[in-house]
């Protein structure tokens, strides 16, 4: 982060008459934090504070979050949710990241000569359509009425789920994909040959060297998916409504913030219980990041190639 | 643009299985990847009869028909929708663009007290999802009176798109060479000027943001379902969202709005893949 000091002010003075603002820089920065704190950082901030205050805006300390503890209103939908959400994610890794993995490296072969960018632009394609047309596409594909698939996947508490993590496995595939492609076609070929003069096997040469050069991207992709899927609330909200049905076995996060905030028919809506289901959610994406960067991030060592 | 990872080591004959297999398995994935897209569009164009009697067949001359877009035509205002996501969008990637363009200049050009701070401040955002401050961005749209108005939806997209933004353009502008702009200084442009002649040698870092910024906003339903729901406000996404709820039940008008609102996209990403997928491996290898 060092900042050429190539401006006119900054260079006549060097560090004696530093000024603080020259006033173009304030012209080029104003807008865009202006912007940026006033309808990003400023509700944020605030959503944490409505966390600790009634609806009335009474001062409540934490008594908003022992509802969500066992014993209070909201406990059981939270933790329900809070396991759908990690059900919804745990397949996103264990599914999603190794055929992106296994995509790219058939992208990447020697022997695929024609076809390449085709096949790469088509299998990324249903990554760009709008997450609602997605829910309604499988839904339909999906629905017994047309008797493509018998069983009703998305009535029955056991596969609803499962059912839903797959559909959006089967759009956003593409990310990791994509993004292990860059890193394989960065790896240099005399890395690969020297290997295998050495006599290595395609099989070993994959797990020694090509794997260990994957692991920082696989360690970014997941926890880019992670905070994506514990902001999901499009597609369940599409295909099963806001009650997550059914009996609740598809209700995430998002779908949950939604209900405490606006409320749905028994349920009222209340933005103290809003803003802090928010704050939950932040800090479970918090306890995440924290994770990565912590035990993965220092552990797994990048490569300058 | 070739890595051979992992190439197994075989004979004539086995790498000739080994090519046939490898085409075999992405002509394959592709058609998952495409199949059901390709079964909605076709069946769009059926009667309801042959949509549910022959699922996988072409429409004829017999099962062809148009009943379903003329549904859609006359109960669902899809001009408008379209008119409002295209207004959002292209003025949302404007704003980031130019707001955010500016505000990386700073940050990568100038020295000045905080700058360490405010790029920091700036990455936060990344990371953060801004759904999480829903419940205030409402409280504060009422209060600015801006519910049900597309000002509202913009100010939220450019306040989410703006933190990438800066942290991607930041990286291209550091890569500019100092004496092009001592050069434009010393011809005595001003700061502004010097700033609008490097913009067009960051170039790609414009088409990666364009593209991270625009494809999140027009496929949201979250903010235009919270902020402006009204009939003359409602995105496209948030249109087909509503028009497929009420009308389940007849498939040949969801199968058309399911294809309307899919196809222009998709045409929009088949001339511009090329671009955007160079902006994602770029974005994120770097």
């Amino acid at each position: 982060m060092t900042a050429k000091s190539t401006n006119n002010d900054v260079v006549k003075g060097t560090s004696a008459k530093r000024r603080k603002f020259p006033r173009h820089v304030i012209v080029f920065l104003g807008p865009a934090l202006l912007v940026y704190t006033v309808f990003m950082v400023y509700p944020l901030l605030d959503s944490l504070r409505l966390s600790l205050f009634s609806d009335e805006g009474a001062f409540v300390g934490l008594a908003n979050f022992a509802e969500l503890l066992p014993g209070g209103s909201l406990s059981s939908s939270f933790w329900n949710a809070l396991g759908n959400n990690l059900v919804f994610f745990a397949f996103h890794l264990l599914i999603q990241n190794p055929v992106g993995l296994f995509l790219a490296v058939l992208l990447t072969q020697q022997l695929l000569k024609r076809g390449r960018g085709t096949y790469r632009t088509l299998i990324f394609a249903p990554t760009v359509l709008s997450v609602v047309i997605v829910g309604f596409i499988w839904q339909l594909i999906l629905s017994p009425l047309w008797g493509v698939v018998s069983t009703p996947l998305l009535g029955l508490t056991s596969t609803a789920l499962p059912t839903l993590s797959m559909m959006s496995v089967w759009q956003f595939v593409g990310i990791p994909m994509m993004f292990f492609y860059a890193v394989l076609v960065g790896i240099p070929e005399d890395l690969i040959e020297a290997a295998r003069v050495d006599g290595a096997s395609g099989w070993k040469i994959f797990w020694k060297i090509i794997f260990p050069l994957l692991l920082p991207m696989l360690g970014i992709i997941s926890i880019i998916t992670y905070i994506a899927n514990l902001n999901a609330f499009d597609l369940i909200y599409s295909v099963q409504g806001a009650l997550a049905g059914p009996e609740f076995s598809t209700d995430i996060m998002g779908t949950l913030f939604y209900r405490s905030f606006f409320g749905f028919q028994l349920q009222s809506g209340s933005t103290a219980m809003g803003a802090t289901v928010a704050t939950a959610m932040f800090i479970v994406i918090l306890i995440g990041v924290l994770i990565y960067l912590f035990a993965w991030a220092r552990r797994v060592e990048s490569y300058e190639l | 643009m070739s890595a051979q990872s992992g190439s197994v080591r075989v004979g004539r004959g086995g790498r000739r299985v080994a090519k046939t297999s490898i085409y075999v398995l992405l002509t394959l994935y592709t058609m998952l990847a495409l199949g059901p897209i390709v079964l909605i569009v076709m069946n769009s164009v059926k009667t309801r009869k042959a949509i549910f009697d022959s699922p996988f067949s072409l429409p004829n001359a017999e099962t062809f028909s148009l009943k379903g877009y003329e549904t859609v035509w006359e109960r669902a205002n899809f001009p408008r929708y379209f008119f409002n996501s295209f207004t959002v969008t292209v003025v949302t990637v404007a704003l980031v663009l130019l707001l955010g363009a500016a505000a990386a200049y700073a940050l990568a050009e100038y020295r000045f007290m905080g700058n360490t701070f405010l790029t920091l401040f700036l990455a936060v955002g990344v990371m953060i999802p801004i759904r999480l401050g829903t419940v205030s961005i409402l409280k504060l749209m009422v209060t600015l009176n801006l519910v049900n108005t597309l000002v509202a939806l913009i100010l939220v997209y450019v306040a989410m798109g703006i933190p990438l933004a800066v942290f991607i353009l930041a990286q291209f502008f550091r890569h500019v060479p100092g004496e092009l702009k001592d050069a434009a200084r010393i011809d005595g442009a001003g700061e502004y000027r010097v700033f609008s002649l490097t913009l067009p040698l960051v170039k790609p870092g414009l088409a990666a943001v364009a593209v991270f910024t625009m494809l999140p906003v027009w496929n949201d339903l979250w903010f235009p379902l919270i902020l402006a729901p009204g009939e003359s406000t409602k995105t496209v996404t948030l249109g087909v969202q509503l028009f497929l709820g009420q009308f389940v039940s007849d498939w040949q008008a969801v199968l058309a709005a399911l294809t309307l609102a899919a196809i222009p996209i998709l045409i929009l990403y088949v001339i511009f893949s090329k671009q955007m997928l160079s902006g994602i491996t770029q974005g994120g290898v770097k």
